[in-house]
């Protein structure tokens, strides 16, 4: 395969002008990985300060900083264009097609991304410092009351929109236009389709959270007051536009997770998943969801009681989809013949702590019971149980599960193992006391706080330090298997791994599927 | 059952923990505060059984089914019955819990017929509560942090309400329908006290209601709950629930003492009773941003500033109108012309800036209508 094809070019260049998906894929992976060590960084900043009570590091205006700042580098930075990076690398290679449909946009919505981060990260050195507003930025405390960087930071988000909405518009159009003959919609590996659905999420609300940054824009610049009652504008109007954008959102970051999860638990199970069909629908039916429950998070704004109930009753809908998917997973695992390596061991740690998550999600949802939880510490360790267990965990098992594919080298077992334990006890050392405090009436977003929150804040700081410390074991583990791993070359690498990527040679050569393959068997069974 | 629960955390947690590690919602001292616990501990079992029994049944299966032990794979992986089954059987457990949700809902929303209404003013980074009297002028005041600089920056013992204490609390009457107005200056802030159950979003240019009927005497604290600045962990909300008598008492005593105030502006106060008063104001107005020496911090250093040294009319045009586009914020409306006076002079002869200047509060007012 592919003999009479020149491979990559050399040098920089390559980098910088390829349309190979593969390449294209892994500078995702490593941007994103970049970001995700920065907004740790950020965050290792917080609980430093967190760790007792008085202010000790920072000052509470730059706290703030960082608090926004590693909100929006987590969300846009480590977490999308991750699976953005897992979708370059395996769409293609899962439906059995050459490369993405449109490359050359492929390249142009990865290269916008490393300098809007670079305005991003720069604003912390302008006068009046970076965005200090929170990642939810509600207005008007980031227009009129913003630092001058606000600019910058609104030109970067539209940037990462664009990058977002180009890149979905690349799967959706090679989704549907490139799958190998065979490979109909119910025979598309589980993660496929999740990037399908959450593609159409993300072309359906980028271009809304674009609406409201361009309308902050106006506030600040041009005298209009969308966001700003003395000109007859409305200042939960923002709020309202921001989570019709951010409550998809979190399902943009979580569908693919539940992708990944669905492809690496049948492999150590050995066994086809459970209910594939119920899986699609599920995905399908909260996607749906997600765009009639965003008032939600404004629960305490002041909605009248209709609304209250209305979004009440939605958002607790989203539940039974959830509790299917979390069953399927289970059914699948039982009666398999189960192995536990790191990427099983990841997406056991992602089923337990995404369904804690879900559970605390299900009691936010309830609105009276949510004016005491509203913007304490229980949402922020409920949303770091589904964004860190939940995707970030999920992502980590990708990686395990995929490197030796796409590297031909087998990482080392016993450190991923190690990387595993040490995440999983530092996440819930971190994560599990904070929903103590903020059940005990700790608010979030504060420098500093009342002397009976410390001890469970000293815990947190320390598990956030031991989580942040396991991530370069991740770093050195992936390194290390790249540079000097041992050589694997079975196709297959994982006995029970099913699926058209699991097809090509090992590592997967720099072109795949010139000639579409033979779709063996729907992905339901074995 | 709630109290076991979190007795076994708390045991779990001793050796780390003092008694003071509260581990979950308070119930609180309202009928209201105590249907939210309810409910909170209701939905709260109800996942706990189900998650008992679903990672029951995967760590059965991480423990029976493994290839270590030469477990082999069945190969089902499809069943509409189950299928139909879970997803049925989690809808009605979610209709039961709507039912007790909704009911709590209409509750917290039932603001009719309040024996007295409040008006709660955010503002960066204090509150304002004004009594609202149909009959005469209402009582209104500031309620700002009262925890010191240097408890914050650990020079001094932090005390046990640290950041949890105000300069003047809100104070209100046991057993009374007590409506909330609760609005904003500048920014949206968020009243909340656990212990009454209410939180409600301050948003600026728009007025939410909420109540609160508190029936035991008692100090319940809290604090603002959504972010509003550099200063947001640094505004607390204090009310003090008093029996009627001792609130009819206080509400008179704050009526005499604004008549005494309204005297007084229209006197010629002595320089040191506006220096030792306007070093009050200042502590409470302007010390978060322009520093304890007038050393400046958020804002521009009050010492050897060429705005307070200079002309008086434009020094107070700027203490009273702010600056836009900074974080100066109007201060016109939130003092009264003696406070005014007060501080304007005490800026003009503090922090070594000895201009002699006296500013009484007939010149604001004159400043103010001229």
């Amino acid at each position: 395969m592919g003999e009479h094809h020149h491979g990559p070019a050399q040098g920089i260049s390559r980098w910088l002008f390829t349309t190979n998906h593969k390449d294209i894929g892994t500078m995702y992976l490593w941007f994103s990985f970049a970001m995700f060590l920065l907004g740790g960084f950020f965050a290792m900043v917080i609980r430093a300060e967190l760790f007792q009570p008085g202010m000790q590091l920072v000052e509470p205006g730059f706290f703030n900083q960082m608090t926004t700042l590693h909100g929006l580098v987590m969300v846009f930075g480590a977490i999308m264009p991750s699976f953005v990076g897992l979708a370059n690398w395996l769409i293609p290679m899962m439906i059995g097609a050459p490369d993405m449909a449109l490359p050359r946009m492929n390249n142009w919505s990865f290269w916008i991304l490393p300098p809007a981060f670079l305005m991003l990260a720069s604003t912390l050195f302008m006068e009046g410092g970076a965005p200090a507003f929170g990642w939810t930025f509600y207005a008007p405390l980031s227009t009129t009351y913003a630092a001058p960087s606000v600019t910058f930071f609104i030109f970067a988000i539209h940037i990462l929109g664009v990058s977002s909405i180009m890149g979905s518009i690349n799967i959706i159009a090679t989704v549907m236009n490139m799958r190998a003959p065979g490979m109909t919609y119910m025979k598309m590996p589980l993660f496929v389709w999740t990037w399908l659905i959450t593609a159409f999420l993300l072309v359906a609300v980028m271009p809304v959270l674009a609406g409201a940054v361009t309308m902050m824009l106006m506030d600040i610049h041009f005298g209009t007051s969308f966001f700003s009652a003395a000109g007859g504008g409305d200042p939960v109007l923002f709020q309202h536009i921001f989570w019709f954008f951010g409550h998809p959102e979190v399902y943009i970051i979580i569908l693919p997770a539940f992708g990944v999860v669905s492809q690496i638990i049948p492999a150590f199970s050995r066994k086809p998943l459970f209910g594939y069909a119920s899986m699609v629908y599920a995905t399908a039916s909260i996607a749906f969801l997600s765009f009639i429950v965003w008032a939600h998070h404004m629960y305490t704004v002041g909605m009248p009681i209709a609304g209250e109930l209305f979004f009440m009753y939605a958002t607790m809908l989203i539940a039974v989809p959830t509790g299917v998917k979390v069953f399927n997973w289970i059914s699948t695992m039982w009666r398999g013949a189960l192995s536990f390596e790191t990427p099983m061991l990841f997406c056991i740690g992602f089923l337990i702590l995404f369904t804690l998550g879900g559970f605390t999600g299900l009691m936010l949802s309830i609105a009276p019971a949510d004016f005491q939880y509203h913007d304490t510490y229980f949402v922020v360790a409920h949303f770091h149980y589904v964004m860190v267990a939940g995707a970030v965990f999920s992502m980590t098992a990708a990686v395990y599960y995929w490197l030796p594919k796409w590297c031909g080298r087998m990482y080392n077992e016993a450190m991923g193992k190690t990387h595993f334990w040490i995440s999983f006890i530092g996440f819930n050392i971190t994560f599990f006391p904070q929903h103590f405090v903020g059940l005990a009436g700790m608010p979030r977003r504060i420098p500093d706080y009342a002397l009976q929150f410390a001890d469970f804040n000293m815990m947190s700081s320390i598990g956030a330090f031991i989580y942040g410390a396991s991530q370069l074991l991740f770093l050195y583990n992936v390194i290390a298997t790249i540079v000097a791993g041992k050589p694997v070359s079975d196709e297959k690498v994982w006995d029970g791994a099913e699926g058209l990527e699991w097809t090509v040679p090992t590592p997967a050569p720099y072109h795949t599927f010139e000639e579409p393959p033979a779709v063996p068997k729907p992905a339901g069974t074995i | 059952m709630g109290r076991v629960f979190s007795g076994a955390v708390l045991a779990f947690l001793s050796p780390l923990a003092a008694a003071q590690n509260q581990v979950n919602m308070s119930p609180g001292v309202t009928e209201i505060g105590a249907d939210i616990f309810e409910l909170h501990m209701l939905i709260m079992w109800i996942c706990v059984v189900i998650g008992v029994a679903v990672f029951a049944v995967m760590f059965y299966s991480i423990y029976a089914h493994r290839k270590s032990k030469g477990h082999q794979a069945s190969q089902f992986h499809e069943s509409t019955k189950v299928e139909v089954a879970w997803t049925v059987v989690p809808f009605l457990i979610l209709i039961a819990m709507a039912v007790p949700a909704t009911s709590t809902l209409l509750e917290v929303y039932d603001n009719d017929e309040a024996g007295l209404d409040i008006l709660i003013t955010g503002y960066q980074w204090k509150w304002k509560y004004e009594y609202l009297d149909e009959t005469s002028e209402p009582v209104a005041f500031f309620s700002n942090l009262a925890t010191s600089q240097e408890e914050i920056y650990n020079t001094d013992e932090k005390g046990d309400n640290y950041l949890l204490e105000v300069d003047e609390p809100l104070v209100i009457p046991t057993n009374t329908k007590v409506r909330f107005l609760v609005t904003a200056n500048d920014v949206i802030h968020s009243w909340w006290v656990p212990e009454i159950a209410v939180k409600r979003d301050a948003i600026p240019g728009f007025i939410n209601e909420a109540w609160t009927r508190v029936p035991e005497e008692g100090i319940y604290r809290g604090q603002c709950t959504e972010l509003c600045g550099a200063y947001h962990g640094f505004m607390p909300v204090e009310v003090h629930a008093v029996s009627r008598d001792e609130f009819d008492a206080w509400m008179a005593a704050k009526r005499g003492a604004a008549a005494a105030q309204t005297q007084l502006a229209m006197q010629t106060l002595s320089v040191d009773h506006l220096m030792d008063q306007g070093k009050a104001v200042y502590d409470s107005a302007c010390l978060a941003c322009h520093g304890a020496q007038g050393q400046g911090g958020i804002g521009n250093a009050i010492a050897g500033s060429a705005v307070v040294m200079g002309d008086l009319s434009n020094h107070m045009a700027v203490v009273a109108k702010g600056v836009s586009g900074t974080a100066m914020q109007a201060f016109g409306g939130q003092l009264n012309d003696v406070e005014m006076a007060a501080v304007l002079t005490y800026q003009r002869n503090a922090f070594g800036n000895n201009t002699g200047d006296v500013v009484q509060p007939g010149d604001v007012n004159g400043m103010k209508n001229g």
